[in-house]
């Protein structure tokens, strides 16, 4: 049993946002209470005065990069750093090596996760056979190991036709296709958004067509063939106006984007700092105006922070060389806090980017909402804390971040992963064994 | 004025005086390749690497005639010959060359930003010959010398640059070099080798080569590459040099005494037709000539020279 007392509850998948008690119990979410906590509990009690309390964060969009580069992150420091960052759940993408298109390495994922894991971990598996985008995969055989969607994620589906067909196939089954959206020969080998950042420095552009063509394209494959559909890291103006269409056209097309697209512009790519360097790029700053209102408007269902570990050397090298991609489990939340500044974005419609809106995209069942019965997955937020990001905070195996230095506002002081404590900054309570 | 840069990575960010200081450098450095012995003892004991990942022969044997001229020990190491090909990082290889003590590192490398990257990392001076499409600043310096020496002087005067401006690190620093002392520039090619974004520079961009040439004082034309033709940036060779190759119709829309300058080297007959590559007013030689002097400078001022040499 544990008590989290006195807390600003926030749920907005039950319509909650008020002072109360928590009650878990057996690794569910008992009850909730108004009024004087309980006088004699049996069990832990975490005083949560002036912090949230609310369902477990869940970031549907990481790269445990395991198996296979365990060098970079795996899942247990991946996890960790998840837990550090208020989430207890994450949804790891499918471009491991071997990749996760056989049930044998999804299983390795969730059997090793719930062995090892401080979080949650729900594998994504492969659209196509090794991300090849030649033949699809197993996908019930997937499915039945634990893969909760699909995705090619690091690559797109390029052949139209196929897309067509996994999309239509995994329909019945009610899974999501999540589409990473490039159209890879109109990107045609660029390192950087194209716009005067790019020109000026000298790196071949990636322009924002290149997304939008393929998210266009996404969409009306779903419309066409009526699947579900989710576009991954949405970082252009266009982008947030195409998946504005599809809802307006009644899809069943949802929306995810990351704190760096809504924070950082190309603006952070001068000097050639290798840790703005992903994919897809740090667009301009119209685009990144246009993911607010995108956030602000309900256009985009998520926020998930696309964490890719990349060990030192890999991103100690000229740009052009340079590997794709940065650390964000740690960073995601205190970030996504911003959005808070001039009231826009409320903290219910936070709680609903960072946790209910991944459960309901990818029905995680009890996973998203602390109502009586869900799972005991909760994460206590002081919203108050203001701290600094440094290096040695990062628990990640891999240390590759543009926010090095960067002063923050708003701390997961503990996260609950089924009951037990997997993460605590709360004096007098521990984490679990 | 003193000089306190370590290294010459790029023109973004050098003031006029600074050029100017350069230049004047150039200029002493030039009177002693009048002589009838070419060399002075000023980098005696000194070592210069040039660091070349890319093809390169013109800008290497410059800076390796420069370093001789100002006897200094050069070596060179290309990326063919070398341990690049078996997965060598970058920075691995530079800091083993660095562990041999050289004093001034010049690099030419495909990777934009590659020079500053290893002046970050590295302790000797780095002159940076060319990185990526990002700059090659000596090659900014010595179309300005060249143009001061013909043209006295560069204020007002109207240069076109015509050609793959897209890919070019020659215009990035000629921007900053005849930009910066005052220039009026103009930036001319087929849109798709033209970025709209260029007139953030405040150069005017045209797709019209008369428009550009026309009153013209200078006009360097660029190389078209064309290994580059796999990705097809425009239809053909023959409809590129009819609409963007500069040739004696074109060239009479210019200044009386305009002068044609191009980094080299030359498709003859593509965007310079044959004759005038050869006329009186190509200044293509002098370029090369300037650039072993600028070069000189560059080097004799980064290894610690801080008066003019005789």
């Amino acid at each position: 049993m544990l008590l989290i007392k006195g807390g600003r509850v926030i749920d907005p998948a039950s319509g909650r946002d008020e002072i109360g008690h928590l009650v878990l119990e057996d690794g569910k979410v008992r009850e909730f209470l108004t009024g004087d906590p309980p006088a004699r509990f049996q069990g832990k009690v975490i005083s949560a005065e002036g912090k949230w309390v609310v369902p477990g964060l869940i970031d549907m969009h990481v790269h445990l990069r395991d198996p296979g580069t365990e060098w970079k992150e795996d899942i247990l420091t991946g996890t960790r750093a998840a837990a550090a960052g208020g989430f207890t759940s994450v949804v790891c993408m499918a471009n491991t090596n071997p990749v996760n298109d056989s049930p044998e390495v999804t299983r390795y994922i969730v059997e090793k996760s719930r062995r090892e894991g401080c979080a949650n971990v729900f594998p994504v598996a492969a659209v196509t056979r090794g991300l090849l985008g030649k033949e699809m995969a197993d996908y019930s055989e997937l499915a039945d190991a634990g893969a909760v969607a699909f995705s090619d994620d690091g690559k797109p589906v390029e052949n139209s036709l196929l897309f067509r067909r996994a999309m239509e196939y995994v329909r019945p089954f009610g899974y999501r296709v999540l589409s990473h959206a490039e159209d890879p020969v109109l990107a045609g080998g660029g390192a950087a958004h194209e716009g005067w950042t790019a020109r000026k420095l000298g790196i071949p552009g990636i322009p924002s067509a290149a997304e939008e063509v393929a998210i266009a394209r996404d969409i009306l494959i779903a419309r066409q063939t009526g699947g579900k559909l989710h576009i991954q890291h949405i970082s252009t103006r266009m982008g947030v106006d195409l998946l504005r269409m599809a809802r307006r056209a009644g899809l069943d097309v949802t929306g995810e984007t990351a704190p760096q697209y809504f924070t950082l512009t190309d603006g952070a790519l001068e000097g050639y700092d290798t840790n703005a360097k992903m994919n897809p790029p740090l667009r301009g700053e119209e685009d990144r105006m246009a993911v607010l209102e995108g956030i602000q408007d309900g256009t985009i269902d998520a926020i998930a922070c696309d964490h890719a570990p990349h060990e030192a050397y890999v991103k100690r090298c000229e740009f052009a060389a340079a590997a794709n991609g940065i650390i964000g489990l740690q960073t995601s939340l205190p970030l996504s806090f911003s959005l808070l500044a001039g009231g826009k974005v409320s903290p219910a419609r936070l709680v609903d980017l960072l946790s209910a809106g991944p459960a309901q995209i990818l029905c995680l069942r009890g996973k998203g909402t602390l109502a009586a019965g869900a799972d005991g997955d909760v994460t206590i937020i002081d919203p108050e804390a203001e701290w600094e990001f440094r290096l040695e905070d990062v628990l990640s195996r891999s240390k590759n971040s543009p926010f090095f230095g960067w002063k923050m506002r708003g701390r997961a002081d503990a996260t609950i992963c089924g009951g037990r404590v997997r993460h605590s900054a709360i004096a007098g309570v521990s984490a679990d064994a | 004025m003193e000089w306190h840069r370590r290294h010459v990575l790029g023109l973004s960010d050098f003031q006029p005086e600074e050029m100017e200081f350069v230049i004047d450098t150039a200029r002493s450095m030039e009177e002693v390749l009048t002589r009838d012995i070419k060399k002075v003892p000023a980098l005696r004991g000194k070592t210069v690497v040039n660091l070349f990942f890319e093809a390169s022969t013109r800008t290497r044997t410059s800076f390796e005639m420069a370093g001789k001229r100002l006897s200094a020990d050069v070596v060179n190491f290309s990326s063919g010959t070398s341990s690049v090909t078996k997965g060598e990082t970058l920075l691995d290889t530079a800091r083993n060359i660095e562990a041999m003590k050289p004093n001034i590192l010049v690099v030419r490398h495909p990777a934009s930003g590659a020079a500053l990257f290893l002046s970050r990392h590295l302790s000797c001076s780095i002159v940076n010959a060319g990185d990526g499409q990002n700059e090659h600043p000596s090659q900014g310096l010595l179309d300005l010398y060249t143009i001061l020496k013909v043209k006295g002087k560069i204020a007002g005067l109207k240069i076109a640059i015509v050609g793959d401006i897209l890919h070019s690190r020659v215009v990035r620093s000629d921007l900053h070099s005849l930009g910066r002392m005052g220039a009026k520039l103009w930036l001319c090619g087929p849109a798709t080798l033209v970025p709209r974004e260029m007139e953030r520079t405040g150069a005017v961009v045209t797709g019209d080569i008369r428009e550009a040439v026309r009153g013209a004082d200078v006009i360097i034309m660029l190389r078209i590459q064309l290994e580059r033709q796999n990705t097809a940036y425009f239809p053909s060779l023959r409809e590129y040099s009819r609409r963007y190759g500069l040739n004696r119709d074109v060239f009479s829309l210019a200044k009386d005494d305009a002068v044609i300058m191009h980094p080299g080297p030359i498709n003859r007959g593509v965007e310079l037709s044959d004759e005038l590559a050869d006329c009186e007013r190509s200044l293509v030689l002098r370029q090369v000539e300037s650039g072993v002097a600028v070069r000189m400078a560059l080097l004799y001022l980064l290894a610690g020279g801080s008066h003019v040499a005789h």
